[in-house]
């Protein structure tokens, strides 16, 4: 008969592990998202051109490969980064990547008629996007930000390629140990899940503070 | 005669083929209350879009107060303005829409005070004094902690009244303010504009299809087609005996629709 309190304790550690790396690679990404998404519609070619370079870069290759090259090529260019550095550089920026299609996206979606007002009103560019623009586009851009924190934290996963524990290093360590399948998988399973339910019912309620007011209707 | 307070000399505008104004110049006056009218797509409320500098001009040049608003003179020539000259020309000027563009997620309050705060500096319990004298004006002090999605039409264009108000601009520019409204919310907007005519020296453009309004209201129609001035005069010449048969076709148009004159 298994013990398996030691077992559940190590997924449990391996459970940590992974809320480090989503919340981290989260806030890296929403930087990120913002930087590129506002790049994206800046007036400046060169910014935007580096911002779009950026979106297409992450968007357009793997994120196995990503982190690949984050934990075992930087070294050689002289920046070795531990493995939840690199776990964080690489989700961040490949979510963020995403992220900033929904910002670009959001803010194009408020209209000509609050971007004229802002004109008519002698605001600069900056002003009517910090104090118009973002705070409408911001409603916006939160169902699809949880979207894409659920996707990170089952990104989070493939980092146990480049030997972090995570839960689901965690799980295979403790199948390999007892032989059962079920139990270390149904347990991840379900932990994954209780965290993606978090993420989801979080967003939720962020949603329901920024929208307060404004009932959904244009003036 | 003081010198006029806009000169626009032979501006052009055209989106790609289309050519919106041509060749158009006129002047206005200081304190001076004018009507655009016209029928819709002869170029009317893209001058007031222009004098706001939401546009582009193809070609001419525009003088507010003295100064170009879309050049500014550097080394004895003129080039294209930059944003801080643009800036300071937008000081002068400000603008009422046909669909108000309030800020949805500012009360209204708010929205007569962000400029003001934004622009000019001036601190918030100033702002708000000001802007509480000015909501009283428009009949709305009441109203100053609602959300825009709680007025109606009416309600909504006095706020934006009040709010190009608040940046004390010489110029007002209205854009068929009262088009977009509820024919029953309709007065309530226009009396707010009598009021304004009445009390203040502003220069105030007025682009609409109120013809017993712009009749009341203005000391000069200009009736605009094909993005000419056709005729302009004192609103008895143009509404009791227009000259030009395209301004007659026009009025008996709007006539006909049921509009008053």
């Amino acid at each position: 008969m298994t013990d398996w309190s030691g077992y559940i304790g190590l997924i449990l550690q391996g459970a940590l592990v992974t809320l480090q790396l989503t919340v981290m690679g989260s806030v890296l990404a929403v930087i990120m998202a913002f930087l590129a998404g506002l790049g994206r519609v800046s007036r400046f070619t060169a910014v935007r051109v580096l911002a779009t370079t950026y979106i297409e870069f992450f968007r357009g290759t793997s994120i196995f490969v990503q982190l690949f090259w984050v934990y075992f090529v930087l070294p050689f260019a002289g920046v070795t980064l531990s493995p939840l550095q690199a776990g964080v550089l690489a989700l961040g920026l490949n979510v963020g990547a995403y992220g900033a299609e929904v910002v670009r996206g959001a803010v194009k979606a408020i209209g000509r008629e609050q971007r004229e007002a802002c004109i008519a009103l002698n605001l600069t560019r900056g002003q009517a996007m910090r104090h118009v623009i973002l705070p409408q586009a911001l409603p916006l851009m939160l169902p699809t930000f949880g979207n894409n924190a659920i996707e990170l934290l089952k990104g989070t996963a493939v980092v146990s390629l480049i030997s972090l524990t995570d839960m689901t290093f965690q799980a295979q360590v403790v199948r390999a140990q007892t032989g059962s399948t079920l139990i270390p998988f149904a347990v991840i399973l379900m932990l994954y899940f209780l965290m993606a339910l978090a993420i989801s019912h979080g967003m939720r309620w962020l949603e329901r503070r920024v929208t307060r007011g404004l009932d959904g209707v244009r003036s | 005669m003081a010198a006029p307070i806009i000169r626009i000399d032979n501006i052009t505008k055209r989106y790609g083929p289309l050519t919106v104004l041509d060749g158009l110049s006129m002047e206005v006056l200081p304190g001076e209350k004018l009507a655009l009218i016209g029928p819709s797509g002869s170029g009317k409320t893209t001058i007031l879009r222009i004098l706001m500098t939401l546009e582009a001009i193809s070609g001419g040049h525009i003088e507010v107060e003295g100064d170009q608003l879309y050049h500014m003179p550097k080394n004895g020539g003129l080039v294209p303005a930059d944003d801080r000259h643009l800036h300071r020309m937008r000081e002068k000027i400000g603008m009422v829409f046909q669909h108000f563009n309030l800020f949805p997620h500012k009360c209204v309050l708010d929205n007569v005070t962000l400029a003001p705060m934004l622009t000019k500096g001036v601190p918030k319990a100033e702002a708000q004094k000001r802007a509480m004298e000015l909501l009283d004006m428009v009949g709305l002090a009441n109203k100053a902690k609602s959300m825009p999605a709680q007025l109606s039409g009416g309600q909504k264009q006095r706020v934006a009244i009040a709010r190009a108000l608040a940046l004390s601009p010489k110029i007002m520019l209205f854009d068929e303010v009262t088009s977009a409204l509820d024919p029953e919310l309709v007065e309530e907007v226009l009396n707010v504009m009598r009021k304004l005519a009445a009390e203040t020296d502003m220069t105030m453009l007025l682009v609409t299809h109120e013809m017993g309004f712009a009749h009341d209201f203005a000391d000069r129609i200009l009736f605009f087609d094909r993005g000419r001035i056709v005729e302009e005069g004192k609103p008895d010449e143009i509404f009791r005996n227009p000259k030009q048969e395209r301004t007659q076709t026009f009025l008996r148009k709007i006539i006909a629709a049921g509009h008053r004159v």
